[in-house]
């Protein structure tokens, strides 16, 4: 049975000159997050998107929630503009949305006109059609403010009735944002960067830098699953794993102890400044919060900073731990990312690292790294993979 | 990765033996049967479980009906400890520190519903005193669970001294039931389950180079445990559930493997651990923690100061030799291990830790090899932590 859904897209609509490109965007997006379900048709109007797919409609929705740039969605049934039609379809919706459950005690419709055409004004086809669902469901009580059940009719070529609303992710349509390359560590906050960056539209191409015996395979398997949730987001993934041991023996050796963080992100930068031009990437992403830890104070910041000329991107600089943490849950990473395994940062922590660190310092620390040659070698040895979203199986959340 | 694979950590688990894969197959592919149907089928799968608890049963000093077939080591000492808890009068239940984790949690469950439970302590080569048991044990006390030799030192325990003190104490009055974790023991070290009064013995077929997912319970004649699961009148209905025929015939298969060579197989093992403890212990800095005598002979747990004992391991891979920090059960968790904690050692030697275990299939040549790789690799590793 095909499944229809609108579409809304908030910010977007705001756009001048460019928001063809950006619906145009949001709706391939939109079908390549959908279309291995079943036949997909897209149609765009009203500053809305409608989206029919032959299948069932919550893998559909589940999908479609996680669409850049999509605020919100409602399942909908499509009639003719008649009122009649648009009647009974209602009745029948108030019918399934109350069965079985005693807590659905109050109603609302509310209509949107949107085509002049159909002869009847809003607020009478709203009551016109609430009266009808009262005389068939007398246990429902209509009631303006939070109503238990809102069902929602848009009239426009057709009338679309729907009878709940889920939050879409909002944002701008992913490619739209420009190239990036996202620092992905395995911790919690460096998934929930990318995914922001992703949000507002850049395409992330994930960079994990692999420290092999230092870090574990698994650590590595870690940066796969948490792309692979990215994914169920943004569509297929470049992850590149940056061949880290050598640099991180020379920096053991070479780095006295409570600069090593510092100067191995400092040599990720470096790693990134080289690879980002070939990958056409403009900008660098990073799960930096100010203060978390010794490496991101003002100075760490400034002195990591240094290494690149590259602009560096941190969505969570004001962010606290807790909001990262519960954000990571939200969007399907957290339970990856605590998963005990070495990430390249937890491990050789000094007991006392530098927090105030000055340039001058930190560039007598790097003088006996040979750098370039390091950094060649470390691009020389990076793979890439592609990391597909995951299976997708039926999702059971999602409102009515 | 390297080409060659040398793998030391059959503690751990073990590569199956041919014979048991072959009996494993054969199960499956032709005698499918439901040992409790009545026709010719289920006997003849009956047989088969017969013949796999009559070999086990063999290994053990035990007949063939003391013999209960279990999903592994955890199961056996989950039912064996809450089955005697709940059978007994009597609240409290003695163990020790350095037991396995499927020892130590079903009885720290038993606690939460009353039971007291004390852990005994264990000296510097983790082995616990008799005396000490002597002096825990309590009018009170319905159940002494003792592991036979410990997973991640190697330390072969007390059992036939415990065994004493436990009969001098229960004589006459009510019983005292006597537990060991024999998963690391069976087929290494020789169990005398009669001469030295245990009462339950829980035993695995991975450790031995039989399959995974199946086990065995020694339960002593005359003693009936409350089942862990309810069901149908299997194994005596104290393991109810349509029995694993396939893994049973292959735990037959592993039991009948090492009953062939115990003799043989101890020695052998002994020696080869002991070349390696020699090589180790060449290692500048080289902590050995197995004690040098009452160990078993297939494990050797050494520690190399300064260096994280995961990317030690992480780094002989590079090179196919297969080793474990801590025990594979929690390797995992980023806390010190328990038992290590408990003979003393200092938090910095424990997290440097290695077990390296051994097995049937593991040759001389391969201990040279392995020593050497381990001393190549600290040598290298060492000035990167200082």
């Amino acid at each position: 049975m095909p499944s229809t859904f609108l579409l809304r897209y908030g910010e977007i609509a705001l756009k001048g000159q460019n928001q063809g490109f950006f619906i145009e965007t949001l709706a391939r997006n939109v079908r390549r997050a959908v279309e291995d379900l079943g036949p997909t048709e897209i149609r765009t109007a009203f500053g809305r998107i409608y989206v029919t797919v032959d299948t069932e409609p919550a893998p559909a929705a589940e999908r479609l929630r996680k669409v850049f740039g999509v605020v919100s969605l409602s399942q909908v049934r499509e009639v003719n503009l008649d009122l009649a039609d648009i009647t009974a379809e209602a009745v029948a919706l108030a019918e399934e949305a109350v069965a079985g459950r005693s807590d659905v005690t109050t109603f609302k419709v509310d209509t949107r006109r949107a085509d002049k055409r159909f002869p009847l004004p809003s607020m009478e086809t709203s009551s016109r059609v609430g009266r009808a669902i009262q005389d068939r469901l007398p246990q429902l009580r209509a009631r303006m403010r939070h109503p238990d059940l809102l069902l929602q009719i848009e009239l426009r070529d057709r009338a679309y009735l729907s009878t709940g609303t889920i939050a879409g992710p909002g944002g701008l349509p992913y490619g739209t944002g420009g190239r990036a390359l996202a620092l992905l560590s395995g911790g919690i906050d460096s998934p929930v960067a990318a995914w922001y960056a992703a949000r507002r539209g850049a395409v992330v191409i994930p960079v994990h830098f692999h420290s092999f015996p230092f870090t574990s395979e698994r650590s590595k398997e870690k940066v796969v699953d948490l792309c692979r949730a990215l994914a169920s987001y943004t569509g297929p993934l470049d992850l590149w794993v940056v061949h880290f041991t050598e640099i991180q023996r020379a920096i053991q050796t070479a780095v006295p102890d409570a600069l090593r963080v510092l100067v191995m992100r400092r040599m990720m930068m470096r790693v990134c400044d080289q690879l980002a031009p070939r990958l056409g990437a403009l900008a660098l992403v990073t799960g930096e919060s100010l203060g978390q830890v010794a490496s991101q104070t003002m100075e760490s910041i400034a002195a990591i900073n240094a290494a690149t000329t590259l602009p560096v991107l941190r969505p969570l600089i004001g962010a606290d731990k807790t909001e990262i943490m519960a954000h990571a849950e939200a969007i399907g990473t957290y339970g990856i990312s605590i998963r005990p395994y070495e990430d390249c940062c937890s491990l050789f922590v000094p007991a006392h690292p530098r927090t105030q660190p000055t340039l001058a310092e930190v560039a007598r620390a790097e003088a006996g790294l040979a750098v370039e040659p390091l950094i060649a070698e470390a691009i020389e040895r990076s793979a890439r993979m592609a990391v597909r979203p995951p299976e997708r199986t039926p999702a059971t959340q999602g409102t009515p | 990765m390297a080409e060659r694979e040398i793998y030391l950590d059959n503690a751990a688990t073990t590569r199956p033996h041919p014979a048991v894969i072959e009996a494993i197959t054969r199960t499956l592919a032709q005698e499918w049967g439901n040992p409790s149907s009545l026709h010719n089928r289920g006997l003849a799968a009956e047989r088969l479980v017969g013949e796999a608890r009559a070999a086990v049963a063999g290994t053990l000093d035990a007949s063939p009906e003391e013999i209960v077939f279990t999903s592994g080591g955890t199961e056996s000492n989950n039912l064996a400890l809450q089955g005697v808890a709940h059978l007994a009068r009597g609240r409290h239940i003695l163990t020790t520190a350095i037991e396995h984790s499927s020892v130590l949690t079903p009885l720290r469950r038993l606690s939460e519903e009353g039971y007291e439970v004390t852990e005994l302590p264990v000296d510097g080569e983790g082995r616990v005193s008799p005396e000490r048991v002597a002096q825990a044990l309590r009018p009170d006390t319905i159940l002494v669970s003792v592991m036979a030799v410990n997973n991640e030192l190697g330390t072969v325990q007390p059992l036939e001294e415990i065994g004493r003190v436990i009969r001098r104490h229960a004589g006459g009055g009510r019983p005292v039931y006597f537990h060991s974790d024999g998963v690391q023991a069976w087929g290494k070290t020789p169990l005398r389950l009669q001469a030295w009064g245990v009462d339950l013995l829980s035993i695995s077929g991975h450790k031995v180079h039989g399959p995974k997912g199946v086990g065995a319970l020694f339960i002593r004649k005359g003693i009936r445990l409350t089942p862990l699961l309810g069901g149908g009148e299997q194994e005596g209905a104290v393991r109810p559930g349509t029995e694993n025929v396939p893994g049973i015939a292959g735990l037959g298969a592993a039991a009948r493997l090492l009953a062939s060579d115990l003799k043989d197989l101890g020695p052998r093992l002994s020696a080869l651990r002991d070349q390696l403890r020699r090589g180790l212990a060449a290692i500048p800095d080289a902590r050995i923690n197995t004690p040098a005598a009452g160990a078993a002979p297939h494990i050797l747990n050494a520690s190399f100061p300064g260096i994280r004992g995961e990317t030690l391991l992480h780094r002989l891979e590079m090179e196919g030799i297969y080793t474990s920090t801590g025990s594979a059960c929690h390797a995992h968790d980023p806390r010190p291990s328990h038992v290590l904690l408990a003979i003393g050692l200092a938090p910095d030697l424990c997290t440097s830790s290695l077990r390296f275990s051994l097995g049937r299939f593991t040759t001389t040549d391969e201990i040279d090899a392995a020593a050497a790789a381990v001393a190549r690799a600290v040598a290298e590793l060492r000035p990167l932590v200082r």
